[in-house]
């Protein structure tokens, strides 16, 4: 599957991809910016739906980094991007100030509502920025790390690590739906009205926001490709392919493993964080399992191991759920787990694998090598 | 002044008639009540209310709730009262009972009730259960009078005379200490009897009365109610634990049923099912379709379902393994993926024919209800079902694993399958068996849910991951690991909620078994031998 040679960064499939999401990105956000009279404009909700999009792409790739060239099969990564979804809504909730419901220039809103008051200490900082900025790579990097870190050093692998992320989700919005947390219980953080001083209703602002998506995703889609086509990637798929072998050779798996998972948690925490100030909510949704699992099938969907397979598969998703849900409500769970089903029954490669299984298929066909001897 | 001396004589009545003479009470009505019930003035209509409420016949009580529902008219032109039913339809005369055509409604005038008028009502109505010749009816309707603040002495003191029933005779001889404890007029020797009586009762009332005691001036008494305030305490302490127990047995049981069938299809064949919440899911609602199939007869259909549930999960998971899972063999994580997605088929499959709402499953009569231990320590009869139930159940699983032919089959297709196919045994079919094994027995584990929470499409999902953890935690193949990590979990969680509270009691207890499986990755109870290498 993977050839002999060292890939190249820039081989002809990322440089093509590369210029593929420039291009499309760079076009979206000329039409946003375009005045609303002209036939080319786009709605502001247009272009956050698909800020949203590419959040999810972002979140995508940083699953198929770790499943696809490693093998850790996560169901919880929801739960990094909630972290950094919550750390950037905390910030947005403190911008509010005192254009709040009840004026308090201090509290959000619903800390008044449960008669707070003064802001618990983790919210301490929370209206600065950049170190929000730092949060938002911490938060979700020191809960991988805490949470991968025993579970790798003692050899938790496979479906029992798939379920024990899962487990892991599903606490965490156990815990975020209580009020007594003080991020908002089941209400989550919303009514954010600006970022850095900068309404977020403006156009300006969506397309700004767009922008700073379009590029994280594009600099984690050079960052990920950088990193496996170096020898730590070449490492990670001896990992995934023969552990104990690469363990043997001397490479402290566990700690390759760490590497990753971090990594891409972080990824994912940004992604969130991008993703909140252009949905305006941050609830404890995203730590349903559910979630996850939908951006493991985008993941599955695009193809795996060739990390713009992930971003693909989570456009395609992402576009055929907000196809589905407003057109045919009902249709959508049938659809979404016949795509689970029909995706690893008969294409173990993906969308983006697709090529590769027409050309297995038909090199089969045309070397008869089991050929019926009584035709 | 007459009226005045017939309340008199009825509450003469309603205090020295004994309850035998319920039937015969047949009181006609008197001409002067029911033309105040038709007059307009108020005050007139609370007399009626009242000399009503002194009458202990099946007719006042009709009358009485007609006028308080708003369905008691008098005929304008013969100027009789007629209780007409809500559908207006059905018309019946007030005072003799018979039926009546229908009449019309431009003929009637509504006799109307204020507020007040309403509870008084409401309150004589309860008075006359208070005497009711079911001893059921009669302790609720004592239960209910006790709850309002001021209960007199005196009527207690008149049920208590006529009163058989020993539950409620306690009740009642507990209340009367109650008052008579604290009744300031109360010698000595009346409180120490009160205290006495006390001492059994647990309640919160009872605690703040003989605490009040205790600190009292007579030495004897505050000796007594010090003694026992301790028993009560004791008392208490040994019984919140003996209900933390049990609650904790009963929810380790619902897991243990849940994560069963799990513990075969997961923990024996190796495979992830995702759709194994559903598959409970099918289980309730079959008990739903058994009992619309037969209506009025809900425990029939509770046991009829139960090997209904089987055969219906147990048939969904063959056709599963037969369509999805047979190709997926060795390849765990995408089973896990294809079986997620079966699971949301499922899901709203149920949503789309049935209805996204959650059903109504009828609790059979033998499953309600409570057992009395002791005075104050009862347990409620469904949870000791399902204690039953569960293992039952494991029993079973356990006797098919290790006493029939298929079980051996299992083991073996487990533990080496080319040996095991070399040796004739049909590896494939035992696959098919084996998972619709334990397809059928998540059917039945949701037969029981069926009876302790809603019956919804989202039923299987709250049950998915406890289940796996349970599964995991007790360890992978084995079926004792199973029950004891489903026991163990139960009991942890009942035991940390009044610390607490649910919800982080739930946090902690997944976290702690997070913790567990990085410290003990192969569970409670690890395979061993040759079998464990791969």
């Amino acid at each position: 599957m993977q050839s002999e040679q060292p890939e190249r960064l820039f081989a002809p499939s990322t440089l093509i991809f590369s210029a593929g999401i420039t291009l499309a990105s760079a076009a979206v956000i000329f039409c946003a910016l375009l005045p609303t009279g002209s036939p080319l404009h786009m709605g502001g909700y247009m272009v956050s739906l698909l800020g949203k999009y590419l959040c999810f792409a972002l979140l995508a790739l940083s699953i198929d980094l770790i499943w696809g060239y490693l093998g850790i099969l996560s169901l919880g990564h929801g739960a990094f991007f909630g972290l950094g979804g919550y750390a950037m809504g905390m910030y947005l909730m403190r911008e509010i100030g005192s254009r709040g419901m009840y004026g308090n220039p201090l509290l959000p809103d619903f800390m008044v509502f449960l008669n707070w008051k003064e802001l618990p200490w983790y919210w301490l900082g929370s209206d600065s920025f950049p170190f929000i900025c730092l949060l938002i790579l911490i938060l979700p990097g020191l809960a991988a790390f805490l949470f991968a870190w025993p579970a790798f050093r003692s050899r938790v692998s496979g479906v029992y690590l798939s379920i024990i992320t899962q487990a892991m989700t599903y606490a965490l919005m156990l815990a975020f739906f209580r009020n007594e947390m003080g991020f908002g219980g089941n209400n989550g953080l919303t009514d954010f009205k600006s970022l850095l001083g900068f309404p977020l209703q403006s156009e300006g602002m969506g397309a700004a926001l767009f922008a700073a998506s379009a590029l994280a995703l594009l600099l984690a889609f050079l960052l990920c490709r950088l990193i496996v086509v170096s020898r730590l990637g070449r490492v990670f798929i001896a990992v995934r392919d023969a552990e104990s072998r690469a363990r043997f050779i001397g490479y402290r798996v566990e700690y390759v493993k760490l590497a990753a998972f971090v990594f891409s948690a972080l990824l994912a925490g940004v992604a969130g964080a991008l993703y909140v100030p252009q949905v305006g909510i941050i609830n404890p949704g995203v730590f349903a399992p559910l979630f996850s699992v939908e951006m493991v099938v985008c993941v599955a969907l695009g193809g795996r191991g060739r990390l713009y397979g992930a971003i693909l598969g989570a456009l395609a998703v992402s576009f055929a759920k907000t196809w589905f849900t407003t057109a045919l409500p009902d249709v959508w769970l049938f659809f979404l787990g016949a795509l689970f089903v029909l995706v690893t029954l008969f294409l173990p490669g993906g969308l983006a694998g697709l090529p590769d299984q027409i050309q297995e298929a038909a090199r089969k066909k045309s070397v008869p090598s089991a050929a019926p001897l009584s035709a | 002044m007459f009226n005045c001396r017939r309340a008199i004589l009825c509450i003469c009545l309603l205090i020295f008639l004994p309850l035998r003479a319920y039937a015969a009470a047949e009181l006609t009505l008197a001409p002067e009540t029911l033309e105040s019930l038709k007059s307009a003035r108020v005050t007139d209509r609370n007399r009626a209310i009242e000399d009503l409420g002194r009458i202990l016949s099946e007719n006042a009580s009709t009358l009485l709730q007609a006028l308080r529902d708003g369905a008691l008219y008098v005929d304008k032109e013969d100027d009789s009262l007629i209780i007409l039913e809500a559908d207006g339809q059905k018309a019946a005369d007030a005072v003799s009972g018979t039926a009546l055509p229908a009449p019309d409604k431009s003929r009637l005038r509504k006799v109307g009730t204020s507020n007040s008028q309403r509870e008084a009502i409401t309150g004589f109505l309860s008075g006359r259960l208070l005497r009711h010749p079911d001893a059921d009816t009669r302790l609720r309707a004592l239960e209910n009078l006790l709850e309002r603040s001021q209960t007199d002495k005196n009527l207690l003191l008149s049920l208590l005379r006529d009163e058989k029933d020993p539950r409620i005779r306690q009740r009642l001889e507990g209340s009367l200490a109650l008052l008579s404890a604290r009744d300031p007029a109360s010698s000595p020797a009346e409180l120490l009897r009160a205290v006495e009586i006390l001492r059994d009762e647990a309640s919160p009332k009872t605690r703040q009365v003989l605490e009040e005691l205790q600190k009292g001036r007579d030495p004897a008494v505050a000796a007594a109610a010090d003694k026992a305030l301790y028993t009560l305490r004791v008392t208490a302490d040994r019984v919140s634990m003996l209900e933390t127990l049990f609650f904790g047995l009963s929810l380790g049981s619902i897991l243990v049923l849940t994560s069963i069938g799990l513990a075969v299809t997961f923990g024996v064949m190796g495979v992830i099912n995702m759709a194994h919440g559903e598959l409970v899911m099918l289980g309730a609602y079959t008990v739903w379709g058994m009992q619309q199939l037969l209506p009025g007869r809900p425990g029939l259909a509770l046991l009829l379902s139960v090997p209904a549930a089987f055969l219906v999960s147990g048939s969904t998971g063959a056709l599963l393994e037969r369509c999805v899972i047979r190709h997926l063999y060795g390849r765990p994580l995408e089973t896990l993926l294809a079986t997620f997605g079966v699971s949301l088929i499922l899901q709203q499959a149920v949503r789309t024919l049935i209805s996204p709402m959650n059903r109504a499953v009828e609790s059979p009569e033998f499953m309600s209800g409570m057992l009395h231990i002791t005075g104050n320590f009862s347990l409620t009869c469904n949870r000791i079902y399902v204690i039953c139930f569960c293992l039952g159940v494991f029993i079973l699983i356990y006797a098919i694993m290790h006493k029939t032919r298929l079980g051996l089959e299992v083991r073996a297709v487990t533990q080496n399958r080319p040996i095991a196919r070399s040796l004739g045994v049909n590896a494939s079919a035992v696959d098919s068996m084996t998972f619709a094994l334990g397809s059928g027995v998540a059917g039945m584990a949701g037969a029981a849910l069926s009876q302790l929470t809603n019956v919804g499409p989202n039923l299987g999902q709250g049950y998915i991951v406890d289940s796996f953890l349970v599964v995991v935690f007790g360890g992978v193949g084995n079926l004792w690991g199973t029950l004891c990590g489903g026991l163990i979990l139960g009991l942890v969680n009942k035991i940390l909620e009044p610390v607490s509270g649910a919800m982080l009691a739930k946090i902690i207890l997944l976290a702690g078994v997070i913790l567990f499986m990085q410290a003990k990755p192969k569970g409670l109870f690890p395979e061993r031998g040759r079998a464990a290498e791969n």
